[in-house]
């Protein structure tokens, strides 16, 4: 794990693999790790604006662990990003295939199933707060 | 610039499309590439901000008010806004490696960690 953090950080590694490639290649890899990076920063905005806006849930401390699942998963979108990121340049360098990864659809059940999670809480709060 | 064989080759017809040249004769690219780059920067430099602004309020929001941690999001969001300027002003193939992808998704991360210590500070 240190050692591909380290390597995120070295230019020099990556520009020695491969050859260097058209470079709209490298800006559209460039322009997807800060789709991804935008993604992971709504989450941790997300985690918080649930933090100090959602009125208290019935059930305790559900808005905090709301919150907190949201920013993790923030954070570690961001993080995965830089590594897809790297891991992309490099097999562009390398004219390989692209890395392929379940990740985005990992990403996707996990919110879809919390917003059904949602649904089912405020209508459970609605119909029993009669 | 080597490119790759099969790659595609960068515009260089003279009706390349809308883009035409350049003021310095090199013909532009019509796909505005470095352009779209440098306004994605920018977006995300937005994006940042109004993130931090949000850990910043829960941070002295209610009575466990907190300047210290408030401080803490804001030295952050300092430290990383150098990069997007940087890049949001400036976009060219030499700089297309660098430890600013590793640094701006590690402060991301960072802060929602900070987001994790002020929800976990409101339950004590």
């Amino acid at each position: 794990m240190w050692e591909s953090i380290r390597r995120w950080f070295d230019p020099r590694e990556l520009r020695s693999v491969g050859s260097t490639p058209d470079y709209r290649f490298s800006l559209a890899n460039e322009r997807t790790f800060l789709a991804w990076l935008r993604t992971g920063l709504a989450l941790v905005g997300g985690g918080l604006a649930t933090a100090q806006f959602l009125p208290p849930l019935p059930l305790r401390h559900l808005r905090e662990a709301i919150a907190v699942v949201l920013l993790l998963l923030g954070g570690a979108v961001a993080v995965r990003a830089v590594d897809h990121w790297a891991r992309t340049e490099r097999a562009i360098r390398l004219g390989e295939e692209l890395p392929a990864s379940r990740f985005p659809a990992i990403l996707a059940l996990t919110v879809g199933l919390g917003a059904l999670l949602l649904v089912a809480a405020v209508l459970v709060t609605a119909l029993g707060g009669r | 610039m080597t490119t790759r064989p099969g790659a595609p080759e960068p515009a260089r017809e003279p009706d390349a499309g809308p883009g035409g040249t350049a003021d310095d004769g090199q013909p532009r690219d019509p796909g505005l590439q470095p352009e779209r780059t440098r306004l994605s920067w920018r977006r995300t430099a937005l994006t940042l901000t109004v993130v931090t602004a949000l850990a910043v309020r829960l941070a002295l929001a209610g009575d466990t008010a907190d300047a210290a941690l408030a401080g803490t999001a804001l030295v952050m969001w300092g430290a990383v806004l150098p990069i997007y300027w940087r890049r949001g002003t400036r976009t060219g193939p030499a700089s297309v490696y660098g430890p600013s992808f590793p640094t701006v998704a590690l402060g991301a991360a960072a802060l929602a960690l900070l987001g994790v210590v002020l929800v976990l500070r409101g339950l004590s």
